[in-house]
């Protein structure tokens, strides 16, 4: 092995970015994904993602802290790190006049090693639409020429905004298998995602951002791992959330109890136990292991809204 | 997509890109696209030609005394001007907002050309339209309308190849305060103005009266003007055309300092 390869493929240090109106949407991100990782960044709208990702490929330079991409600062070695990376925005940005076929075209000028078009768009399924204008195509399929062209160079690391946002069901289990095939020849990708299903699946391992900190990071094992999990149930009317069984810590509201547990299996069986003996009807009862859609939504209110409002926590 | 043949092994070398290689990619594809916009190619392809008659027409009643020089070389040197002004200032300015309103150079950023190819790519079929109708320009006023051929075509030459540079950078300078490509209309309006009535287009400077003439002189386009009409009549001194060199230079650096300092490669959001 080379130096360059034992480096991470891409690292980021305290790195951030400020805008013109002083807005800090970058606060100080450090990430290092190794060769042939898959690395996803979640977050809620406006956590930072993209403005983070940016970073990354050397669009903008960061206001403090140092991003590497190969060894190489992304922004102002752009020459060196470019024709070994594949960028996917968030949005397109192929001039709507063109057909598939000229905009490979150009594209594939502007590309070092590039593939055949032909197998590009055999790649991402759009075989035979090489004459439709770009304005023509439904969305799901300019995410997948978007796709295609990030793929062009047989880049080493590859970075997706959003890769399967407006993609069908089909099209999107098609993308994380063409991702996967990728990872199993060894490109590295970062990707960002609001689908948790798609990190949780894709990832090897994955940063939860809000308001521009990563807030939890780790592999999706880890990260669920962290979270309790949730068991809902309503109680009948006449019968308070105070007679629960004993050490179970419950919230209520408008009725529908919330009971969060390390234990689930434990808690459940003591549950249903108190149930039976109190004969009491546990309607709408729901237990479910904790998922990274806990550890996200927790993230998201965490900070959000701080004092639980209306929630209203019995703890016997 | 059931068959992705991404097999091929990732270090195959290929072809690499080139600034040759790309620059042929991104003007190919903006000539595709010009072909495409019937406003734009209006602009860059008709238009000159239909202000050229228009210039002809105006100046054919003028006595020769006043302009100073011919109603014919002065058509050829307005004309000159015009083509230049409409095709590759007008119509850059639009195809360039339309470009970063798709998003397009935004993309094309995150790829391997760097940003002069990208502009310059961009500018390319412009330039080239320019050029022809340029030469349309000399060939048509030397057999139909009976001009003489250009005196000094290196000065000629020189007068567009400066014209071109400067017109791409105030044309990507003028995006910066162009929102949409509808607005570019508006947008290019004052250039287009004080270019017509200072630099030398519509009236010949000797026309203007001494103080407007002297502050005319130092509008973006009166250096590259001095040298277009050096090389249709062969009547410049080394003098007034080092004053033009200078204006032109001037104007060069500063409106690369500009295109550098606020150039905006994304809309506004």
């Amino acid at each position: 092995m080379t130096a360059e390869a034992l480096n991470p493929a891409i690292e980021a240090t305290d790195l951030r970015r400020s805008y013109d109106g002083g807005f800090e949407a970058v606060r100080g991100i450090s990430l290092s994904v190794p060769r042939g990782e898959i690395f996803a960044l979640l977050g809620t709208n406006g956590a930072g993602k993209t403005s983070t990702v940016e970073l990354l490929e050397g669009l903008a330079a960061p206001t403090a802290g140092t991003a590497r991409v190969l060894g190489h600062d992304p922004y102002r070695e752009r020459s060196a790190v470019r024709p070994r990376i594949g960028v996917m925005l968030q949005e397109g940005g192929f001039p709507s006049d063109l057909t598939v076929a000229e905009t490979v075209r150009m594209w594939a000028g502007c590309t070092s090693g590039a593939r055949p078009a032909g197998e590009a768009l055999a790649s991402v399924g759009l075989t035979g639409r090489e004459k439709v204008r770009i304005k023509q195509l439904s969305g799901g399929e300019r995410r997948r020429l978007d796709l295609a062209l990030a793929l062009l160079g047989r880049p080493e690391v590859l970075f997706l905004d959003e890769p399967t946002t407006g993609l069908d069901a089909e099209g999107r289990r098609d993308t994380w298998e063409l991702v996967r095939e990728l990872r199993a020849q060894g490109t590295t990708v970062l990707l960002t995602t609001h689908y948790l299903e798609e990190a949780e699946s894709l990832a090897d391992r994955l940063a939860i951002m809000h308001k521009g900190r990563i807030v939890l990071s780790g592999t999706p094992a880890e990260v669920t791992a962290a979270q309790p999990a949730r068991i809902r149930f309503a109680l009948p009317a006449g019968v308070p959330a105070a007679r629960l069984p004993l050490g179970l810590k419950a919230a209520e509201e408008g009725g529908r109890i919330e009971i969060r547990t390390h234990a689930l299996q434990d808690d459940l069986t003591a549950l249903l136990g108190w149930a039976r003996e109190q004969d009491v009807r546990l309607d709408g009862l729901d237990a479910r292991s904790a998922s990274l859609e806990e550890a996200f939504l927790d993230i998201a209110s965490r900070t959000e809204d701080a004092p639980a409002g209306h929630k209203e926590t019995v703890t016997r | 997509m059931s068959t992705p043949q991404t097999t091929s092994a990732p270090t195959a070398a290929g072809r690499p890109s080139t600034t040759l290689t790309r620059l042929t990619a991104l003007g190919r594809a903006e000539l595709t696209l010009l072909g495409r916009n019937r406003n734009n190619l209006f602009i860059a392809a008709l238009m000159p030609l239909l202000m050229i008659f228009l210039l002809r027409s105006s100046l054919k009643g003028v006595d020769e005394s006043t302009l100073g020089i011919s109603p014919t070389a002065a058509t050829l040197i307005g004309g000159t001007g015009m083509v230049l002004l409409l095709v590759v200032y007008m119509s850059f300015v639009s195809s360039l907002t339309a470009r970063r309103e798709e998003l397009v150079l935004k993309r094309l950023r995150t790829g391997e050309a760097t940003d002069p190819e990208i502009l310059a790519g961009a500018a390319l079929p412009a330039t080239a339209i320019a050029l022809v109708q340029c030469a349309i320009l000399t060939v048509g006023g030397f057999t139909l309308l009976g001009a003489d051929a250009p005196a000094r075509p290196d000065l000629l030459v020189l007068g567009l190849a400066g014209a071109i540079v400067l017109l791409a950078g105030l044309a990507a300078l003028t995006t910066t305060i162009t929102r949409t490509v509808e607005s570019a209309g508006l947008t290019t309006l004052p250039l287009f103005l004080i270019s017509s009535f200072g630099s030398g287009l519509f009236v010949p400077r000797d026309a203007l009266p001494g103080t407007a003439a002297d502050v005319a002189q130092l509008l973006p386009l009166s250096g590259v003007m001095e040298f277009v009409r050096a090389g249709w009549l062969g009547t410049a001194h080394a003098g007034s055309l080092l004053t033009a060199a200078l204006n032109t230079v001037a104007w060069a650096v500063l409106t690369g300092w500009a295109v550098r300092r606020w150039f905006r490669w994304e809309p506004r959001r």
